[in-house]
């Protein structure tokens, strides 16, 4: 096929028109001095959001049980990022709609052991000096997987029930095993802020990947806590918002908006589609969405719309003003 | 040497050079008077077209604020008042960019702003909205506040189920900030320059029923 070559189409295309004045440059000057007037005045009057992040230790401080919760929580795999499934491990299925699941697909590609990387290689570098530390990591590794089981049921079970004293998290009387010191040199650096330390750097220097430490924080209960405090929950359309009275990503408005409506937000659904792989059916369907957005010119009636409402007439008014007989013709 | 042969062919002789043909190319679909007009069609005075050149101004001011917080590095903008402002102003021009952005895609919708050969514009310009609203959820995931800990711990499920998650880690800020500051301004300001280049190839779009039909 032959493309007219859109300079004659364009000379074409306006033939018998009329062409008026207009100055492209001095638009574009004008418009860049505007939006910055608006611009810097916005930023000088409303400033921008930047609450500090949440560290471990504050984590710790502040809600010992939650912390030590998780934790055991981490060693019992029972944590959501320990049964997640990929890309972290193989525990969990992961989401899917019949065929097709592409987080099974991909295989574990970010392997995490919770276990391990939150509670005993800490641990282990943590007790280098400490003999009871050392001791009680002894006599967890060299249990048998029933024992470790039965230890985590009762200490967990005993969390329920947990006090705080000067930071210290006590537990009733029981068979923990070498949890209880375990659970509480683990405590003790995760307030002093060794854990945040330990989890980010992991025997290298530089570091920018924060995937343990947030995966770790977001299993217990204090980040979600104080993510509710600041509406940014995702029962409260979560990602579009900000901290404070400031504008988040409201163009995420629709893909947020899946979630709170049926069949996303339902256990049962419809046609294999529910609350339980919400995240999968939701950006499936934001990309048909996309998709149609984009192929509007090739699809009758989305394309006729405007034709039918009668917005167009607002826009070109100068132009409808005229008889129908003296407009531009086509 | 054979002097009765001229001293070269003339190009209708022989087949242009892949370089002559894109020179042609060019020259034949975006000549300066179209890539720069002083004149347009008496019906383009409506504030609705000015949308498209707000929305490529707030870009400018996204794209300069940006330059100087990257060069700046990340730590800035939390640990200065200069840096803060210069965070604020790159936040606010995000703001209207995505506002302009939107009234121009709404704007552009009820003109049917397709017809007549510019599919293909109407298409790139969903591109950019797309690759945009990616460039700002990068950005919102290297805040390195609260907000980019809850957004990422949040996002972290959707990104995974759909299987995205194990190529973009929304949870390793040093992967968000590259992609950030690097890869996704650059697409979306190649894109922008696509769009704008079509859009005065073609020149501004008719009335709608200057043709009888808004199809393109």
């Amino acid at each position: 096929m032959k493309l007219k070559p859109m300079g004659a189409t364009q000379e074409e295309y306006y033939r018998g028109i009329r062409m008026v004045p207009y100055d492209l440059v001095k638009e574009l000057v004008l418009a860049m001095a505007g939006v910055g007037v608006l611009t810097l005045l916005a930023a000088a009057v409303f400033s921008s959001p930047d609450v500090a992040p949440v560290t471990i230790a504050a984590w710790a401080q502040s809600d010992p049980v939650d912390f030590v919760t998780t934790a055991t929580g981490e060693l019992a795999g029972s944590t959501t990022s320990a049964g997640y499934g990929n890309p972290y491990n193989t525990n969990g299925e992961g989401q899917s709609w019949g065929p097709i699941a592409p987080q099974k697909w991909f295989g574990t590609r970010i392997p995490i052991d919770s276990a391990n990387a939150y509670v005993i290689a800490p641990l282990q570098r943590a007790g280098f000096s400490n003999p009871d530390l050392g001791t009680a990591l002894s006599t967890w590794q060299s249990a048998s997987a029933d024992q470790q089981s039965s230890w985590l049921d009762a200490y967990t079970k005993a969390l329920a029930t947990a006090t705080v004293s000067n930071g210290n998290v006590s537990v009733a009387d029981g068979d923990y095993g070498p949890l209880t010191v375990m659970m509480s040199n683990l405590l003790g650096v995760a307030q002093t802020g060794g854990l945040d330390g330990l989890l980010m750097i992991n025997g290298r220097f530089y570091q920018t990947d924060y995937t343990q430490a947030l995966l770790f924080m977001g299993d217990g209960s204090y980040l979600s806590g104080l993510a509710d405090k600041w509406n940014l929950s995702g029962d409260l359309w979560g990602m579009m918002n900000e901290t404070g009275l400031y504008p988040g990503q409201t163009w995420l408005w629709l893909y947020t908006m899946w979630y709170q409506v049926f069949p996303f937000n339902s256990d049962s659904g419809v046609i294999g589609l529910n609350a339980g792989n919400a995240d999968l059916g939701i950006i499936l369907l934001m990309t048909v969405l996309t998709a149609v957005l984009a192929l509007v010119p090739l699809i009758p009636i989305l394309r006729d719309i405007p034709r039918w409402v009668p917005v167009h007439r607002l826009i070109w008014r100068e132009y409808y003003k005229a008889p129908r007989t003296s407009r531009a013709p086509a | 040497m054979d002097v009765t042969k001229p001293a070269f062919v003339p190009a209708t002789e022989k087949p242009l050079s892949w370089t002559a043909r894109v020179r042609q190319v060019m020259e034949g679909n975006l000549p300066m008077d179209h890539l720069l007009p002083d004149r347009q069609p008496y019906y383009v005075g409506s504030w609705v077209y000015v949308f498209g050149v707000v929305t490529i101004a707030a870009l400018v001011w996204v794209v300069a604020s940006g330059i100087v917080l990257s060069f700046m590095g990340p730590q800035w903008w939390h640990d200065s008042n200069l840096g803060h402002f210069v965070n604020s102003v790159h936040f606010w021009a995000v703001q209207l960019f995505f506002l302009f952005m939107v009234l121009h895609l709404w704007g552009q919708y009820f003109m049917a702003g397709w017809r007549h050969g510019r599919a293909a514009t109407w298409m790139i310009g969903v591109v950019i909205f797309g690759t945009s609203i990616l460039t700002a959820f990068t950005g919102y995931l290297s805040q390195e506040n609260f907000a980019s800990q809850f957004i990422a711990v949040n996002a972290k499920d959707a990104m995974n189920g759909a299987g995205i998650g194990a190529f973009f880690n929304v949870l390793n800020f040093g992967q968000m900030y590259g992609l950030h500051v690097m890869l996704l301004p650059i697409g979306v300001t190649v894109l922008v320059v696509m769009h704008i280049v079509m859009v005065r190839a073609r020149g501004v779009v008719k009335p709608i029923d200057a043709e009888g039909g808004a199809r393109s």
